[in-house]
C-alpha cells in the first residue's frame, strides 16, 4: 500500500515539477517584461525547457514545451492576455519557438538515452569479464580432476606394459581426482541452493563439541602439516541449530585456513557462548521467572590462525561470491567463504573476518539459538 | 554357505554395472532391474535375499516401490539416495528400509551395509554376547566390559547402548531410539540422545572425540560399529 503510494507520488512529482518550474520562470519574467521585451522572454523560456530536458522524462518535457509556448503567447506576445497574435512576424516566432523547443527537448532526451545505453553496455562488459574469470577458475577446478580421471583410465585401458606399481598409482590418482571433483560439485550445488533461496535450516539439538571434532576428523588428512588447538567451553549447552549447515561452514573455514596459511601455522578453533539480556528490566519476567524469555544465547565459534592475515581492504570482500584475493594462488573457486556466510545467515547468524594484531586471521561466527542445559542426573 | 542373491533396482546403467562388478567379485549373485515396475516383478518372481533400491526411479518414486515391497517382502532393503536429503532417508527408514547409502559411496561402506543387514537374517539365534575386541557387551548379564574392566553405566545408558549394539552396523533413527529408550512421548526430544551419546562415548570410546563405535549419522540417527 505504502509502496504504491510512494510510487504514485514519485510519478506525480515527475510530471508536476517541470511545468511548475516553467510557471515560476515565467512569473519572474513577467515582472521584467517591460525591461527586457517579450522576445528575450522567449529565449529565456527556451533555455528553461532545454535545462528541464536534461533531467526529466520525455513526456513532462514536451508538456513543458507546450506550456511555455502557451504562456509566452498568452502573457507576453502583444496583445497580451489573449491567445490572439497581432503580428504575422510574431505568429512565425511562436511557431518557430514551439518547433525549436520540441526539437531541443527530444534531442536532449535522445542523447541521454544513448548515454544510458553506453553505460549499460559497460556494465554488461564488466559482468562478462567477471563471468569469464569465474568460468576460467571453475573450469580449471572441474577439468583438472576430470583430465586426471580420463588420462589415468585411458592409460589403464590401453597401455600394455605398465608396472603394477604404476597401475596402482594411476588408480589412486583416479580416486583422488574423483573426491576432489565431488567436493567442487558439492560446493556448486550448495551455492545454487543458496542462490535459489531454497535453503531452510533444519534445526535440531547440536552437541557443539561433537560438531567441532567431526569437522576436525573429516579434515584430518589435510591438517597433517598444521598445528591445531581446540578450545571449547566445557559448560557449553546444547544449541538448536542445523548441524549439517554449521558443519559445512566450519569445514569451509578450516579448509580455507589450511590451504592459505603456510605449513606449521597453528589454527585455533574456539567455541564459547554469551548470554544477552534483551530490552528493559522487567520485574515479573526477571524476578519471578528465573528462566527468562527475553534472554538470548549466542553461540560464538572462532577459527583463527597465526598466518599472515588478510589485506585490510579486502576483509569484507572475501565473503563475496567468486571473490578471490588479488595475490592468491591458482585453483579454488572463491565459493567457500561465500557459502560459509550464506549458511551462517540461513540460520540467523553472522560471520566476520578480522585480523589479529599479532598477525593472522580470525573468523568469528555468532549464532543466536535456543539452548538446552539438560542435566543428565536429573533425567535418569 | 549359499551365495546370497541381491536385486539391484536402479535406472542408471553405469551404476548397475558398477554394483554388479563389485557385488559379484564379493561372491554375491546379482539380479538387475532398471525401473520400479520391473523391480517389483523381479522381486515377486524370485524373492532375493536383499534389495538395493534407488530412490530416484524414472517410472515411480522409490518410496512407493519401497512401500509396495514391504507389503510382503521381509528381507533387507538398502536405499540409495542422493546427497543432502536426510528427510528422504528418514522417511525411507520409517517405511521399512533397513539401511541407506548416499551417492557417491565408497565400496567398503556398501559391503559393510550389505553384510550387517544380511547378518540380521542369517544369525537369528540372538547372540547374547557382543564382542568387539576391547569392548564386550553381555546382554544376558547386562554387563559392559572395556579392556576386561566393567564399565559403570546408568540403566538408560545401558539400554541405549544395548539397543544400538544389537543392531550392530545398522543405522537407527533418532525417533526410533527415543521411542524405544525413553518412550513415545519423547519422540522429538533429541537433546536426550545428544547428552547420553556424549556420555556413553566418554565411557566406552578410546577417544570420545573421535568415536569408533558410536557413529553419528548427521540428520538421520546413530550407528553402532563393532569392528574395523
Amino acid at each position: 500500500m505504502n509502496a504504491v503510494f510512494t510510487g504514485h507520488f514519485k510519478k506525480v512529482k515527475e510530471y508536476l515539477f517541470p511545468p511548475l518550474i516553467v510557471c515560476a520562470v515565467a512569473a519572474a519574467l513577467f515582472l521584467l517584461t517591460d525591461i527586457i521585451g517579450y522576445r528575450v522572454v522567449a529565449f529565456v523560456l527556451l533555455m528553461t525547457v532545454s535545462l528541464i530536458a536534461m533531467f526529466s522524462d520525455i513526456v513532462p518535457v514536451v508538456l513543458s514545451a507546450l506550456l511555455s509556448a502557451l504562456i509566452w503567447d498568452y502573457f507576453f506576445i502583444p496583445p497580451r492576455f489573449t491567445l490572439h497574435i497581432g503580428d504575422t512576424e510574431d505568429t512565425f516566432m511562436l511557431a518557430m519557438y514551439f518547433v525549436i523547443a520540441l526539437v531541443n527537448a527530444v534531442l536532449t532526451y535522445k542523447i541521454r538515452q544513448i548515454e544510458k545505453e553506453a553505460r549499460e553496455k559497460e556494465v554488461k562488459a564488466n559482468s562478462v569479464k567477471f563471468y569469464n574469470i569465474l568460468f576460467n577458475s571453475l573450469s580449471h577446478e572441474l577439468k583438472t580432476p576430470i583430465a586426471a580421471i580420463i588420462g589415468a583410465s585411458d592409460n589403464l585401458l590401453t597401455a600394455s606394459k605398465i608396472s603394477e606399481e604404476n597401475k596402482h598409482n594411476l588408480i589412486s590418482e583416479i580416486s583422488i581426482a574423483s573426491v576432489r571433483l565431488n567436493q567442487q560439485v558439492e560446493n556448486l550445488l550448495n551455492m545454487s541452493r543458496l542462490e535459489s533461496g531454497y535453503i531452510q535450516a533444519k534445526k535440531d539439538w547440536c552437541d557443539i563439541n561433537e560438531l567441532v571434532y567431526s569437522v576436525v576428523n573429516k579434515l584430518e588428512d589435510k591438517l597433517l602439516h598444521h598445528g591445531l588447538k581446540i578450545e571449547i567451553n566445557e559448560k557449553l549447552p546444547l544449541f538448536k541449530l542445523d548441524f549439517g549447515l554449521l558443519e559445512n561452514v566450519l569445514i569451509n573455514l578450516l579448509g580455507n585456513a589450511v590451504i592459505y596459511t603456510p605449513p606449521k601455522t597453528t589454527i585455533t578453533i574456539r567455541a564459547d557462548f554469551i548470554k544477552i539480556v534483551k530490552g528493559h528490566f522487567n520485574f515479573f519476567s526477571d524476578i519471578l521467572q528465573p528462566e527468562r524469555d527475553n534472554e538470548i544465547t549466542n553461540l560464538i565459534i572462532e577459527v583463527s590462525d597465526n598466518g599472515s592475515g588478510f589485506p585490510k581492504e579486502e576483509t569484507e570482500k572475501v565473503f563475496e561470491k567468486f571473490y578471490r584475493l588479488k595475490n592468491s594462488k591458482a585453483g579454488g573457486t572463491g565459493l567457500g567463504l561465500s557459502i560459509a556466510r550464506g549458511f551462517t545467515e540461513a540460520q540467523g547468524g553472522t560471520i566476520h573476518l578480522t585480523n589479529h594484531p599479532d598477525g593472522g586471521a580470525i573468523f568469528t561466527i555468532t549464532l543466536p539459538a535456543e539452548v538446552s542445559y539438560l542435566n543428565k542426573e536429573k533425567n535418569e | 554357505m549359499n551365495k546370497a542373491e541381491i536385486l539391484v533396482i536402479d535406472d542408471e546403467e553405469q551404476m548397475r554395472r558398477l554394483l554388479e562388478i563389485t557385488l559379484q567379485s564379493n561372491d554375491y549373485i546379482v539380479k538387475e532391474a532398471s525401473t520400479g515396475y520391473d523391480g517389483l516383478i523381479a522381486a515377486a518372481n524370485h524373492p532375493p535375499d536383499l534389495i538395493i533400491l534407488d530412490l530416484g526411479l524414472p517410472d515411480e518414486s522409490g518410496h512407493s516401490v519401497l512401500k509396495k515391497l514391504r507389503d510382503w517382502y521381509k528381507n533387507p532393503i538398502i536405499i540409495l539416495s542422493v546427497q543432502s536429503s536426510e528427510e528422504d532417508i528418514v522417511t525411507a527408514l520409517d517405511n521399512g528400509a533397513n539401511d541407506y547409502l548416499v551417492k557417491p559411496f565408497r565400496t567398503a561402506e556398501l559391503l559393510a551395509r550389505i553384510r550387517s543387514t544380511l547378518r540380521d537374517i542369517t544369525s537369528e539365534e540372538n547372540n547374547s554376547l557382543i564382542d568387539c575386541n576391547e569392548l564386550q557387551i553381555d546382554l544376558a548379564a547386562r554387563i559392559v566390559k572395556k579392556k576386561n574392566e566393567i564399565v559403570k553405566l546408568t540403566s538408560t545408558e545401558y539400554t541405549l547402548l544395548a539397543l544400538l549394539a544389537q543392531h550392530e552396523g545398522k543405522v537407527l533413527t533418532h525417533q526410533f531410539l527415543l521411542k524405544q529408550v525413553w518412550g513415545p512421548s519423547y519422540i522429538n526430544e533429541s537433546q536426550y540422545l545428544r547428552v547420553f551419546i556424549a556420555q556413553l562415548r566418554k565411557k566406552i570410546e578410546d577417544n570420545p572425540n573421535k568415536p569408533f563405535h558410536l557413529i553419528t549419522e548427521s540428520g538421520v540417527g546413530y550407528r553402532f560399529v563393532a569392528k574395523e
